[in-house]
């Protein structure tokens, strides 16, 4: 059974819960283990970096030194404290000095990150270390027709973490064509959900969130897939704000792709939160229950 | 005796430990405006592309009272298309640091004071509490705006997806002790 350091990450404590529940659940099935990170911190959102680089980069890189005490690589399911761990590891690793001076501070809590444990996105450990075969051989319950917008967002692909192609990424539309389902090509798929600024500038966020809302109704989708808690709240707890905001009648689920891929697998909805929603699922669950294979 | 940097000059410090290319590599294309969803959304009173032309002018003023870094939302696009590759969401970061530490941010921002509560709150506790978060914005939201957050909020809460107790990490000491030794922040107990 392969083994990862779990990062959960703040919000799915609470607000993600649901997308707890599915990766636990899901990877369960898929023979994947994850050990949640023993004691892990914030990883510093993008707020921290906004008002000391040193500090936030020492916060990724106590959990990664814990994850490198556990002999584990970490999966984070959250693209933001994803690209924070990720871009802290490449730096610390291409700056001696610097992971000198924090692994002097990282002492006080008897931790050192020497760099070992890499980091990965949830979505990657589905799409890359398990792979498409593994993830469909598990599907008892295609989602055969259902129309799912694969919604990347930003910061699993960006910044660019070598020379790759981030503009035509295909992974999301591979899983759903996986678990049965139709993956609508939509405009705005790699297009920003506003992030944080839904708390800072509410009236830009309400515009970013309408526009992916109105591209994906555009192109026919039944649900937004997404793989991140902020694009997931963003889109679906401020869709009603959205819609006062600018007169639409926007009604679009908004799950996760673990939730997806937990129908697909047969598990009930319970178990993967579902239930949780603002936005609610139950058109997508009954299309899920329609169609046993 | 060493002259004072120029504004250029201490921007550019600030970009020291990116990947990216020097601003003077900037030849004014707009990609980065027209890619960026804020800028282009007509949020921003100087978009991406400005911003980088006012600072190789020496523009201090005018780039510290601008609202653009502050209305990034960090999603890289503008940073993966730069044609001459500089590192633009990152220079955003750089001034938001910038602004923050010369305690120079705009009075009508909710960005700096959100960031700062967000930062105190994590050095308290090591971890990330919504409730405490929302005090450092829900003031300054007009009286609909209060209410429509406060009915968010409620809904959330009662889908059981608002936590009620702030969380905290179980090594405390030792984390505030790690902090402590990158920078001083006062007794770790007070």
């Amino acid at each position: 059974m392969k083994k990862y350091a779990y990062f959960p990450g703040c919000s799915l404590e609470k607000m993600a819960r649901s997308y707890h529940d599915s990766a636990i659940e899901t990877l369960r099935r898929l023979d994947v283990e994850l050990e949640e990170l023993e004691d892990w911190n914030c990883c510093g959102a993008t707020a921290y970096f906004h008002v000391d680089e040193l500090l936030a980069y020492t916060l990724c890189a106590r959990n990664l030194a814990q994850a490198e005490k556990q002999h584990l690589d970490v999966v984070a399911p959250c693209s933001g404290c994803y690209k924070n761990m990720f871009s802290t590891r490449a730096h610390l690793q291409h700056e001696p000095d610097l992971a000198d001076h924090i692994n002097y501070a990282l002492e006080a809590d008897n931790l050192k990150f020497t760099g070992t444990s890499a980091v990965r996105h949830l979505i990657e450990v589905f799409v890359q270390d398990i792979g498409m075969d593994a993830v469909k051989a598990k599907v008892t319950h295609p989602l055969r027709g259902l129309r799912v917008a694969p919604y990347y967002g930003c910061q699993i692909l960006r910044p660019r973490k070598d020379q790759e192609d981030v503009e035509q990424a295909h992974f999301f539309e591979d899983l759903i064509a996986a678990i049965g389902a139709t993956p609508v090509e939509y405009e705005l798929k790699l297009r920003c959900c506003g992030g944080a600024l839904i708390i800072t500038n509410r009236k830009a966020a309400l515009s970013l969130v309408r526009n992916l809302l109105q591209s994906a109704a555009a192109a026919k989708a039944d649900v937004i897939a997404t793989a991140c808690p902020l694009c997931q709240v963003n889109l679906e707890c401020y869709q009603k704000l959205v819609n006062q905001e600018f007169g639409t009648s926007f009604n679009m689920p908004v799950l996760y792709f673990t939730q997806l891929v937990g129908l697909a697998f047969g598990l009930p909805p319970k178990k993967l939160g579902i239930g949780t929603e603002l936005v609610s699922a139950e058109p997508v669950i009954c299309h899920a229950r329609s169609k046993p294979s | 005796m060493a002259d004072k940097p120029t504004f250029r000059e201490e921007i550019a410090g600030l970009l020291h430990a990116s990947m990216g290319n020097p601003l003077d590599m900037c030849m004014q294309c707009g990609t980065c405006s027209a890619t960026c969803p804020v800028a282009s959304g007509g949020f921003m009173d100087n978009s991406p592309r400005r911003i980088i032309a006012m600072i190789n002018a020496g523009l201090k003023e005018r780039v510290l009272k601008s609202n653009t870094y502050w209305y990034c939302a960090s999603c890289y696009h503008c940073t993966v298309r730069c044609p001459r590759g500089i590192d633009i969401a990152e220079l955003m970061y750089g001034l938001k640091r910038y602004t923050v530490w010369h305690a120079k941010t705009q009075e009508d921002l909710i960005g700096p004071v959100f960031s700062e509560t967000f930062v105190k709150m994590i050095v308290r506790t090591g971890r990330s509490f919504e409730p405490v978060l929302a005090t450092s914005y829900l003031f300054t939201l007009g009286l609909p705006e209060m209410i429509q957050e406060a009915q968010t909020a409620t809904t959330l809460m009662l889908k059981g997806r608002l936590p009620l107790l702030p969380a905290r990490i179980k090594r405390l000491d030792n984390f505030k002790r790690v902090l402590k030794r990158i920078i001083p922040l006062g007794d770790p107990d007070a």
